[in-house]
């Protein structure tokens, strides 16, 4: 297993977030991690990364714990990661080509051409040649999470996060980035783990998916098993239909 | 009261806290090469763009405090000491507290504000999963810059306050500046200048610490780094004075011996 995660809890205060989750993910597999927002989605995939440690279980990265280790320790381990963050989580002091160049430059490429040569290759993959020279600041929303894909996939990852990646986005921007997972997912062959409660994002990238509710894992299964499934909490979510009885407005 | 415990005991702790940071830090400059882009972006912001505040600061003190010593002196007839007690003061004591709460109001606040904006636009978290410590990237930089402009800009506040100083005494005052100068010599030892550049430096110190640690912590919105950035200033002002007390006690006892 390229990624276990086992009964991990936790809390932030008097509130349970998570709430004894378990799941694996297998090396090339993509997995589509919904839910409703305030599940834990978000808090979940941090757990993946180091970025949170669980109050209580583990989660391991090729056979690796990471709960426990020191913030250097973990440094070694991220290098196996790309993340697209929510909202894009560009550096806005940088340029483009200097933002993608960064995870390229941390990871030991130093050669100048070198550099230039794969931001190019990214900023193509992600449709957008030439904007290397501008600020995050000059991008529209669509425009900024493509650059943060490219950032993500620069230094050839093993395994990428998405982080609600089309939250925010008019549907046809949304279809260009889902599009664009695709193709890198196909095109690198990667572990691709996508946190969305968009269902089109959710059905065109996981071939499995995990169902998180009052966090804990809900359902755990393959894509058609979960679109075609009879259970009426899945189906309602699936479908977008609020339930008013449990509806919070708070 | 409860308040006002409460507010201690969070300043201790942070204190605490920054205490582990620059244990972070101290690893990180030995066994992290620097990252000399960042580092040489916050010299030019900390070094070079804070030398008017100081200047003036420096100039505008070291005028006043001239003046008021002049018209004490003079019921006495010792006109001519004025700019030996301008001199000592600026050097050990005004210079570094005036300049360390003038970079603290302007570097620090700026320091934590984007620190703090980085942590709530996840760019921190970004940082972090692309396998980089945000100490050795953001904090580093920024403490060695300031460790380095503290005890310039210090030189330059007395500088231009004991320049300022001596111009205003000798022409509108009418004191001699010949043995108005001697004086100055006489009475400001290279003990004082010695101080003044120690406490430079811990005043720079601490006001990166504090201000580089709040904003890495700063809480959630607008709200939480307008607060961490409130917080980094106040902290470091206290820090600055409560500090220079023990740093006055403390190296006097060390540096005067004889």
């Amino acid at each position: 297993m390229m990624i276990e995660v086992s009964q991990i809890k936790k809390s932030f205060g008097d509130q349970v977030v998570l709430n004894s989750v378990s799941f694996s993910v297998k090396e090339g597999e993509s997995v589509a991690i919904i839910g409703r927002s305030g599940t834990g989605k978000s808090v979940l995939i941090k757990h993946l990364v180091g970025l949170l440690s669980p109050d209580e279980g583990s989660v391991r990265v090729d056979g690796q714990d990471l709960v426990g280790m020191t913030e250097r320790q973990l440094l070694g381990v991220r290098q196996k990661f790309g993340m697209l963050f929510q909202s894009a989580a560009l550096f806005d002091s940088m340029s483009v080509h200097d933002n993608i160049a960064f995870p390229l430059r941390r990871s030991g490429v130093t050669e100048v051409a070198e550099i230039d040569r794969r931001v190019e290759e990214v900023l193509g993959l992600v449709e957008l040649p030439g904007v290397g020279g501008k600020m995050p600041s000059e991008l529209s929303g669509g425009m900024q999470k493509r650059v943060g894909l490219a950032r993500a996939i620069v230094h050839r990852p093993q395994i990428i996060l998405y982080d609600e990646p089309t939250t925010g986005l008019d549907p046809v921007v949304a279809d260009s980035i889902d599009q664009l997972m695709m193709r890198v997912r196909d095109h690198y062959k990667v572990t691709s783990i996508v946190i969305t409660h968009d269902m089109r994002c959710a059905r065109r990238m996981g071939q499995r998916i995990i169902y998180l509710r009052d966090g804990q894992v809900y359902l755990d299964a393959l894509a058609d098993e979960v679109f075609n499934s009879n259970d009426p909490q899945v189906a309602r979510f699936i479908r977008g239909e609020a339930d008013l009885k449990e509806a919070d407005f708070s | 009261m409860n308040a006002a415990k409460g507010e201690l005991s969070s300043f201790v702790e942070g204190m605490g806290r920054v205490a582990l940071l620059a244990c972070e830090v101290v690893r990180s400059i030995f066994s992290v090469r620097l990252n000399w882009a960042e580092f040489m972006k916050q010299m030019h912001f900390i070094g070079l763009k804070s030398q008017f505040v100081v200047l003036t600061t420096g100039a505008s003190t070291g005028m006043v405090f001239c003046a008021q010593t002049f018209y004490q002196f003079h019921k006495v007839k010792m006109d001519t000491a004025t700019l030996g007690v301008v001199g000592v003061a600026m050097t050990s004591e005004l210079g570094p507290v005036l300049a360390g709460l003038m970079v603290a109001g302007r570097v620090g606040a700026a320091m934590t504000a984007e620190l703090g904006t980085m942590r709530v636009t996840e760019q921190i978290d970004a940082l972090r999963t692309m396998a980089t410590h945000p100490v050795d990237h953001l904090v580093v930089p920024r403490v060695l810059a300031t460790l380095i402009s503290m005890p310039l800009l210090t030189i330059l506040a007395w500088a231009t306050g004991i320049f300022a100083a001596m111009i205003l005494a000798g022409s509108l005052l009418g004191v001699e500046t010949a043995f108005s100068l001697k004086h100055m010599y006489f009475y400001a030892d290279e003990e004082d200048i010695l101080m003044g550049v120690i406490k430079a430096l811990v005043f720079g110190l601490l006001i990166s610490l504090i201000s580089c640690y709040r904003g890495l912590n700063c809480g959630n919105g607008a709200e939480g780094v307008g607060r961490a950035t409130n917080e980094a200033v106040v902290h470091s002002c206290i820090a600055i004075l409560v500090s220079n007390f023990f740093l006055t006690l403390f190296l006097r006892a060390l540096l005067y011996q004889g």
